[in-house]
């Protein structure tokens, strides 16, 4: 009897808990969601609280005719990138996790290193290369930017994938005289499934709401990613909160929406992603 | 393997398509108006030069955030790296003159207003903002006033105060106000540059027009008294603004103004146009004047349009820039905008009484440059001054902030 | 070993596309950014000559001296460390009560995870009004408002505008440090949820058996064993603290006398507002050593230390 009603009493208090902290994490959706639906005059700070005069989706209409063309750019932006930066780990990490040689390690160090910097560090010499190889101003330039600055984080993920897969399988292709390549199509490739949705994920969300490297290298709307565009929406003399909260809503949406489906594959891109000897 | 092949040859393909899709006949307008008013006065402009110029394709190039810094950098970059628009906005002034005249990088335009006929149009303070070594360097397209202080008609009728006129009796105002528990001034300096926009104004208060315009060709120094005057009043000043004002953007702070929760606010005009999209009708719920003590000064920020060397379409950006010098591409953008015109033969009928009210204090008032908004003095200046404010709003110490003033103005002036 | 020393080349051969990408972009980048800040480009005109005038350390000995960077520092110093100490207990404590399996997991567990999926950009502006203090104590504003709703007028304070600091502390961060541990506690909690997976039942049975309290299990069998995952999450909050930029930037500026401020901001408003280029770069390479400081050794060890 005693050990149910503990049973009861930890029950309860784990659900407060977690009853707490969701208020916590809820607490400025709500202020999103709640001012996204207010009409301009009802939004200011000192009204935070405050529950709309009248319903308004008028931000909400105004935030998807503005952002539309965006939205496109960014898949058009996120789609290649996250592919190629993809395709690129996954043989780098196939290389490093099982044709190890002298200097290999040290290689993945350097590369992996590449992940951490403070990107300030190289944002001034990134464009003007750009600008030197014509690709300054355009998706395909964000593209490579992506690829490239993508490359460590792919490569840690797949070299800790393959990490697990014993080498005697190499061995024993390199014995029958199989290529570096042909092993990899036909041994690591077909089981990367997982791996890849792993990295597709994780890339895709962080491609999506980078913001730093689309503002500096796109200044014409016409190529400019959601994020970029969404915080044009703020102009320089009014914001209309509505109008720019509606807006992050929508910028928001497809990444929430591969968290929803897709979360325990990123949970599971959280623990590859940790860096193993 | 042929999955890879063709995912390389697609990813070239798209490199190199990319460039080859700009043609001639384009002409990019780079700006930092996105959104509100001033967008909408943008794309009214836009398609008034289209009706003009059918076989030109407008690029309306723009980048916002941080009242045109994030566009400046990319500008910058832009212009570093020989990759200019066809033409750019600019505030006339140091940002124009210093930046990009100077380091050789804009074409000389007077010869197109002389040919246009229409250089005695505009007001010839503001051209001589847009010009170096007697050569004009851009054409300002709208001009807003900066040292204007608004205030709350109802509050001011129920404290029963008068408009105060110079800086004496708008400290005493702001202390009665303070006594009866409304907050007398609101500030919002969670960005920097508004505390600075406070200051200079009062800055034009204790020097006046004349010295103040002095203290960027060098003809006044800055151990001037009327510097360390006007630091003492800034101080006095601060005391009677919003506790909270760290927290605020220059939106909130009129937000407090229109929510009846302070009486006065000092800002630039384009305060006029947050109050009109907030439902208020200049001079029924809001009332304005000059900053006391600036009475005859103008603070001038004004949009420039110039003409970059290296521009890849130098004939479509001079379509643009006699757009944006007609008195009807003038009076098309500006009332929209919330601006006043820069030229001096605009239609009146088309302008709030707010507006019309600075158009006739244009033509008479002394015009003095901006510092916080980029006229006065280079960008190493103006963030010296930032901080130095920034830091003299918490710890108040006087001789060490003029210290800091003078350090900026010898290092960047 | 001729055929060790072709495998060699054959796997550098792969390699190579991403091994010149990232010697260009990552360290021909910093190089250029260190040269840049041992120039005199602190002005848009020096940039355009591109003249290299060296000028040795006065950019860093200017930075040294400067008030501003020093109040940075101490920022970034007490913004890392809380953030990743309260990122981590709440992330850990979260994993431990969703570890109990109770029904509805899942949705706490997303409801969690979510601001991961967020940008900065939107939570940072989000923030400020939530922790806007408002005018005390007559009209408060935000989280204020909600105290004094349900009577803890107490708690009410200035949040991020407060000028007032303990040790070098500026108290105005804890608002801050709030909203990032907001946004990042739901990381440390997937990754030890992950870990736990892994952790076998028998193990924790038969501690159990043993009479070993739920207390003593957490730190003397759960806790080692997550040690490596907790080291890793560790690393990678220590470095998002360093490009907190984002944040920052949006919810609180600088702040009153530079509470609030980080290097990141310094760096950007020095670069792309006051043209001081040689100025930025050199607190870019401060930042980059800080890093460097924290990765380079943590690297060395989890990718070396196996190799016997």
């Amino acid at each position: 009897m005693s050990i149910v009603k503990t049973k009861i009493n930890r029950q309860i208090i784990i659900y407060a808990l977690l009853v707490l902290f969701t208020s916590f994490f809820i607490l400025p959706m709500y202020i999103l969601v709640l001012t996204s639906f207010k009409p301009f005059q009802d939004v200011t700070v000192s009204t935070l609280w405050n529950w709309p005069t009248s319903l308004s989706t008028d931000g909400f209409s105004r935030a998807f005719k503005k952002l539309a063309p965006n939205l496109l750019n960014s898949f058009y932006l996120v789609i290649p990138a996250t592919l190629i930066s993809a395709t690129l780990g996954s043989l780098n990490g196939y290389v490093l996790a099982q044709w190890k040689f002298k200097g290999s390690k040290i290689l993945f160090a350097l590369i992996l290193f590449g992940m951490f910097i403070p990107y300030q560090s190289i944002l001034f010499p990134l464009v003007q290369f750009l600008q030197a190889i014509d690709l300054y101003g355009s998706i395909p330039g964000l593209i490579l930017v992506h690829v490239v600055y993508g490359i460590p984080i792919t490569t840690l993920i797949f070299r800790n994938y393959y990490y697990e897969v014993p080498t005697v399988l190499t061995e024993a292709a390199k014995v029958d005289g199989a290529n570096i390549l042909a092993v990899y199509r036909h041994i690591f490739f077909p089981i990367s499934l997982p791996a890849f949705v792993v990295v597709v994920i994780w890339q895709f969300t962080n491609i999506w709401n980078e913001f730093l490297f689309a503002v500096t290298v796109t200044s014409q709307p016409a190529n400019q990613p959601i994020t970029v565009a969404l915080s044009n929406l703020a102009g320089s003399q009014v914001i209309e909160w509505n109008i720019q909260m509606s807006g992050a809503i929508i910028t928001a949406l497809p990444t929430l929406l591969v968290y929803i489906f897709l979360g325990r594959y990123f949970i599971k891109g959280l623990l590859a992603g940790s860096v193993k000897g | 393997m042929r999955i890879f092949l063709s995912f390389t040859l697609l990813v070239l393909l798209v490199f190199v398509l990319t460039p080859l899709a700009f043609a001639d006949e384009r002409v990019e307008i780079f700006s930092w108006w996105t959104g509100g008013g001033e967008e909408e006065g943008l794309l009214a402009l836009l398609e008034f030069f289209s009706a003009n110029y059918p076989d030109l394709e407008l690029i309306n190039a723009t980048v916002a955030g941080g009242a045109g810094t994030n566009a400046k950098a990319v500008l910058k970059t832009r212009m570093v790296g020989g990759n200019p628009p066809d033409s750019f906005q600019v505030h006339g002034g140091a940002e124009l003159i210093d930046t990009y005249v100077k380091t050789g990088l804009m074409q000389p335009i007077t010869d197109f207003l002389q040919e246009w006929g229409i250089k005695d149009k505009f007001n010839q303070q503001i051209l001589e903002l847009c010009s170096y070594q007697g050569e004009l360097y851009a054409i300002p397209v709208n001009v807003h006033r900066g040292n204007v202080l608004w205030y709350n008609k109802a509050l001011l009728a129920q404290y029963d105060l008068e408009e105060p006129t110079n800086l004496y009796t708008f400290v005493t105002a702001l202390k009665q106000l303070a006594e009866q528990g409304v907050t007398p001034l609101a500030l919002g300096d969670k960005n920097k540059w508004t505390a600075t926009h406070l200051f200079e104004c009062i800055m034009v208060a204790t020097l006046g027009a004349t010295k103040y315009n002095g203290l960027w060709d060098g003809t006044t120094s800055f151990n001037d008294p009327g510097i360390r005057e006007a630091l003492v009043v800034f101080g006095e000043i601060i005391n009677y603004v919003n506790e909270d004002h760290a927290a605020l953007t220059w939106q909130d702070a009129s937000e407090r103004v229109f929510s009846g929760k302070a009486v006065f606010n000092v800002m630039g005009d384009w305060a006029e146009g947050y109050f009109k999209t907030m439902g208020w009708t200049p001079g029924q719920e809001f009332g304005w004047i000059a900053v006391p003590g600036t009475r005859g000064s103008f603070m001038v920020i004004t949009d420039c349009f110039g003409l970059p060397k290296g521009a890849p379409n130098p004939d479509g950006a001079k379509a643009w820039l006699k757009t944006i010098a007609s008195v009807e591409g003038q009076d098309i953008f500006n009332p929209i905008k919330g601006s006043i015109p820069s030229r001096l033969d605009a239609d009146q009928e088309l302008y709030d009484p707010y507006l019309t009210d600075s158009m006739h204090d244009f033509t008479t008032a002394a015009l003095t440059p901006s510092i916080a908004h980029g006229s006065a003095a280079p960008e190493g200046f103006i963030t010296a001054l930032h901080d130095a404010l920034n830091q003299f709003i918490t710890e108040r110490d006087v001789e060490q902030t003029l210290h800091r003033i003078k350090k900026a103005a010898a290092d960047f002036l | 070993m001729k055929q060790k020393t072709r495998e060699g080349l054959i796997s550098l051969a792969l390699l190579s596309p991403s091994l010149i990408a990232i010697a260009i972009f990552v360290y021909g980048f910093i190089a250029r950014t260190v040269q840049i800040s041992f120039l005199d480009w602190n002005s848009f005109l020096n940039l355009l000559q591109n003249q290299k005038n060296y000028v040795g350390w006065s950019n860093y000995s200017d930075l040294y001296a400067d008030p501003r960077f020093q109040t940075d520092l101490w920022n970034t110093l007490y913004f890392t460390l809380f953030f990743i100490i309260g990122s981590i207990a709440i992330g850990i404590l979260l994993a431990m009560l969703l570890n109990e399996k109770p029904r509805g997991g899942i949705i706490f567990q997303n409801i969690y995870l979510f601001p991961l999926a967020i940008s900065f950009v939107v939570t940072g502006t989000v923030w400020r009004w939530i922790f806007s203090p408002g005018t005390l104590p007559d009209n408060p504003y935000g989280i204020n408002l909600l105290f004094q709703k349900i009577g803890l007028s107490s708690l009410q304070w200035g949040w991020f505008t407060n000028t007032n600091s303990f040790l070098s502390f500026n108290l105005a961060l804890i608002a801050v440090i709030i909203a990032a541990i907001w946004q990042y506690s739901g990381y440390t909690m997937a990754m030890w949820l992950a870990g736990l997976k892994g952790i076998p039942e028998q193990l924790i049975e038969a501690a159990r058996i043993d009479g070993a309290t739920k207390w003593q299990i957490f730190t003397k069998i759960i806790f080692p064993l997550q040690f490596p995952i907790t080291l890793s999450a560790i690393i990678v909050l220590a470095h998002v603290s360093l490009k907190a930029f984002a944040l920052v930037y949006n919810m609180t500026g600088s702040g009153p006398n530079n509470v609030t401020d980080i290097p990141a901001i310094y760096m950007f408003e020095a670069t792309f507002r006051a043209n001081r280029y040689s100025t930025g770069s050199s607190i870019a390479v401060v930042m980059l050593l800080m890093v460097g400081l924290l990765i380079i050794p943590y690297l060395v060890n989890v990718i070396f230390k196996k190799e016997s």
